[in-house]
């Protein structure tokens, strides 16, 4: 096995490019269990840790560009202000010693329909910035998924950084488990007000074989809210549109029976999370109060 | 491959280093240092839990080759020579401590959140604690242990 230190981004993906087969390595809270557990034994190991330019994040063209090995820990502590919804999910994983680790990049990368910040990320319409040595491209990150634990990665290619536009309305997320702490999720759910677009965005985890978007659910909420003239004079939502909305997301989502829950349990918690967070975060844009805590 | 480590202050150096083998491997085979314990090897436990660059980790999860230049503390590296760390003590004193396996790993990440936060809540203290398990203690005993190391941190510093 090589171990692959390069020390700058560039070098990183001359790397990748001169060895496609080379494992990234960034927290390693995933791609170390492997290694322990004798489940990959890879040509090539890249450590990614010695390249600064993926342990920052600055604003670009407005958005905020999170390099793809900055650690849970430094979204919550350093971006809560701008992304609330992203960093009360990255609450959510693991352990602090795997909240200083792990990363967002390394969630992308693993693609695991369970990782906890893939609703965040879809309710925000994040981008998920990847380069190889032929160049840069972003990808929106609903787009970024292809299947359980595959993404649109070319064997040449890095995850360098997501973008998202900080807040500019309430963002939630909720997360089933069966204890508070170090838990998988039975199924997530994320949920962004966008009012400044007159849109919502939702994010579905851990209940189909991607990460996906509660779309139908979407356009009612946000056709509700622009008919009522919701956004300019904020009044309290009526159940029928809190129970309609959960409905919807419930049905966008195609889970499995597994050990951590039924296909049917699953369904039932996400109209249920849904309703909640929807209620959550509308009372919050009423009160005004997210930009307060924000 | 070869790795180069500050070890609680001392540089320490392996050879023939296996390129996926875990920092814990390094600590406790190639250099002696058995205090980290290996339970899970996945990061559920955090009986390895070490800082690494200041910042507690599982060791289990960090590659050897990650470690290369930087540096490690471990639960060996807490006392003060014969002085044990405040926490240490009052582990002892509280009776925080059955077999053992779990111990140095809440130490550590104990001592973590002493640092941080001298006035850490029950809250506070459980959430700093829930990546590490312990099968004996049931848990009251590590949080009286910490609540009175926090103290007495809160103490020396008036």
């Amino acid at each position: 096995m090589d171990f692959l230190r390069p020390s700058t981004l560039a070098e990183a993906l001359a790397a990748k490019a001169a060895h496609p087969e080379a494992v990234p390595l960034a927290g390693g809270t995933d791609v170390m269990v492997e290694l322990n557990f004798d489940h990959r034994r890879p040509a090539a190991l890249l450590d990614l840790g010695r390249v600064a330019e993926l342990h920052e994040h600055a604003v670009v063209d407005g958005r905020v560009r999170i390099g793809a090995s900055v650690p849970y820990t430094r979204i919550i502590a350093e971006l809560g202000d701008r992304l609330p919804g992203l960093a009360m999910a990255s609450r959510t994983v693991g352990s602090p010693q795997i909240r200083n680790r792990g990363s967002v990049g390394g969630n992308l990368g693993a693609a695991s329909p369970a990782g906890d910040a893939h609703p965040a990320l879809l309710a925000a319409d994040a981008e998920v910035e990847v380069a190889s040595v032929r160049g840069t491209r972003l990808v929106p990150v609903k787009d970024f998924y292809t299947g359980v634990k595959r993404n649109v990665l070319a064997e040449d290619e890095l995850i360098t950084a997501v973008h998202l536009r900080p807040a500019t309305g309430p963002q939630q997320f909720s997360k089933i488990g069966s204890r508070n702490a170090m838990v998988i999720a039975v199924c997530a759910f994320g949920l962004a007000l966008h009012p400044e677009s007159g849109r919502v965005g939702t994010g579905v985890g851990s209940a189909a074989p991607t990460p996906r978007r509660a779309v139908d659910a979407e356009e009612f909420l946000a056709g509700e809210l622009a008919d009522r003239n919701h956004w300019t004079s904020p009044r309290a939502l009526e159940d029928s549109v809190k129970r309609r909305f959960g409905e919807l997301v419930a049905a966008a989502a195609s889970p499995i029976d597994d050990v951590r829950g039924s296909a049917a349990y699953r369904k039932h918690a996400l109209a249920v999370m849904a309703r909640r967070t929807l209620d959550w975060a509308w009372q919050d844009y009423r009160e005004g109060s997210w930009q307060a805590c924000a | 491959m070869r790795v180069n480590v500050t070890v609680n202050g001392e540089h320490r150096r392996a050879d023939h280093v296996w390129e996926g083998e875990s920092l814990l491997y390094l600590l406790r085979e190639r250099l002696g240092l058995p205090g980290a314990k290996n339970a899970c090897e996945q990061g559920e436990c955090g009986s390895c839990t070490v800082y690494l660059d200041g910042v507690p980790a599982c060791a289990c999860l960090v590659a050897a080759g990650q470690a290369e230049g930087r540096e490690v503390r471990t639960v060996e590296g807490l006392a003060d020579g014969d002085e044990l760390d405040p926490v240490q003590e009052s582990f002892v004193e509280r009776g925080a401590v059955q077999c053992g396996f779990c111990t140095p790993g809440l130490l550590v990440a104990a001592h973590d959140l002493i640092e941080r936060n001298h006035q850490p809540s029950d809250a506070e203290i459980r959430e700093a604690l829930a990546g590490n398990l312990c099968r004996c203690t049931g848990y009251e005993k590590i949080l009286d242990a910490v609540r009175l190391a926090a103290a007495r941190k809160v103490e020396a510093a008036q």
